[in-house]
């Protein structure tokens, strides 16, 4: 039995992340790709609270939630730091994750999801929020600095999965012109040694997320 | 509930530190250029650095602290359980607490039932422990006993009660309260369930 098995789903931004987590660390592992509309016994066992990917499984013992289990990836296995040591910037780094998944992001999903008045809602709040992002990434080549840390990885949505699906609709949400250092962190960030090996194809993402897009696109 | 936690961990690790009360009705400019984001309660400023969300907060308040009063386990696996349920706590049982007092009819019924499920959950967490950090009042502990300060609130408006469903977990909000650090903290809950009834009351969510 492989002691270390991830249940996840190839174009879930958020196993996505702990895979690149595992990646970093040199962790191996063994990728259980969940089908979302029919989920395993076994994943409900081990995440019986939210019943979702990712849940990691260390020798026997479930851990759900994406930014628990990257934390626990981080303070379990030797390797390059996934977060940063300073006790400020640790807090800053959780505070941007928190932002990018319940702010950002949901915004950012909405515009593509959401039909009608919601969704024109949701455009216009992500086009807010995307400006605090823009501000933060200004002047640095990463979120964590020279290199790719905790925030680059958990801004995954905004660094490829989003450019794809806004495509999908016709969004022009995530633009040079609106957003021309976020664009930079962008290029970047796909064309990394790490990262770019380890993004999902564009086709076949293209194809999987119509059947999330709003209706009528 | 959020600022409270903060004021638990700061009394538990023994630190001093100012504090300054704001309006949530008419923000100070001083808060919103701490918390230019979100514009919420609690901000810590340490060393003139501002640190948002009340878990965030107290996760550096153990980082730096960190020799004293340990909040969170050592071991991995456990302060991931902890990290876990905190999350849990933030979503579920806070979201289904603001729809009690904020709805009526089948919506409050349904958030009541999701209310209590939730801490059920959260007693079955507990076990037989004291506390949900083992022999140890723990981060968790400071994340969920905040929120006993709104349980009147929720029984008033919801008409139901808490112990009746969750009696554990009430004998664990008593062993809490003996500590100081929590019972200097917490608001007082008929003086938030007085100020929630008035809010429904200002917003019309009775009619």
């Amino acid at each position: 039995m492989a002691e270390v098995k991830l249940f996840g789903c190839w174009y879930s931004r958020f196993s996505w992340r702990v895979e690149m987590a595992l990646k970093l660390k040199g962790v191996e592992y063994e990728f259980i790709d969940e089908d979302l509309s029919n989920k395993s016994p076994l994943l409900l066992k081990y995440n019986p609270i939210h019943k979702k990917v990712p849940v990691l499984l260390h020798n026997g013992k479930p851990i759900a939630e994406s930014s628990v289990i990257i934390e626990y990836i981080d303070e379990t296995w030797e390797g390059p730091s996934i977060l940063p040591q300073d006790p400020y910037e640790r807090a800053m780094a959780r505070f941007w994750v928190k932002f990018i998944d319940e702010k950002c992001g949901v915004a950012m999903w909405k515009a593509f999801s959401s039909p009608g008045e919601e969704g024109e809602k949701a455009i216009e709040e992500a086009a807010q929020l995307l400006k605090y992002l823009e501000e933060e990434i200004k002047g640095k080549k990463f979120f964590g600095g020279e290199n790719i840390g905790l925030v680059d990885i958990s801004a995954n949505f905004i660094g490829y999965w989003f450019g794809i699906i806004q495509k999908i609709v016709g969004l022009e949400l995530l633009t040079k012109e609106k957003y021309p250092n976020l664009c930079e962190w962008i290029d970047g960030y796909i064309n990394h040694s790490f990262i770019k090996d380890n993004l999902p194809p564009k086709d076949k993402m293209t194809e999987a997320f119509k059947a999330y897009a709003r209706p009528g696109y | 509930m959020f600022g409270m936690r903060v004021r638990v961990a700061l009394a538990e690790k023994g630190i001093e530190y100012e504090r300054r009360e704001d309006n949530l009705a008419n923000k100070s400019q001083f808060l919103l250029e701490m918390n230019p984001i979100h514009k919420k309660v609690p901000v810590l400023i340490h060393n003139k650095k501002p640190i948002c969300e009340s878990l965030i907060i107290v996760q550096y308040i153990e980082e730096v602290w960190k020799d004293k009063s340990p909040l969170l386990p050592s071991d991995p696996y456990q302060r991931a359980q902890a990290r876990f349920w905190g999350d849990f706590i933030d979503k579920k049982v806070y979201e289904s607490g603001t729809k009690i007092w904020t709805t009526k009819g089948e919506e409050l019924e349904k958030a009541k039932k999701d209310f209590i499920e939730s801490l059920k959950l959260l007693e079955g967490e507990l076990g037989d422990e004291p506390y949900f950090g083992g022999e140890e009042f723990g981060y968790l502990d400071v994340a969920l006993i905040t929120f006993y300060s709104w349980f009147h609130a929720y029984e008033t408006i919801g008409d139901f009660s808490i112990e009746q469903h969750c009696p554990k977990l009430m004998e664990w909000v008593k062993r809490c309260m003996e500590r100081e650090s929590v019972s200097k903290s917490l608001g007082d809950p008929h003086k938030i369930c007085d100020f929630v009834l008035m809010l429904r009351k200002k917003y019309g969510i009775d009619q």
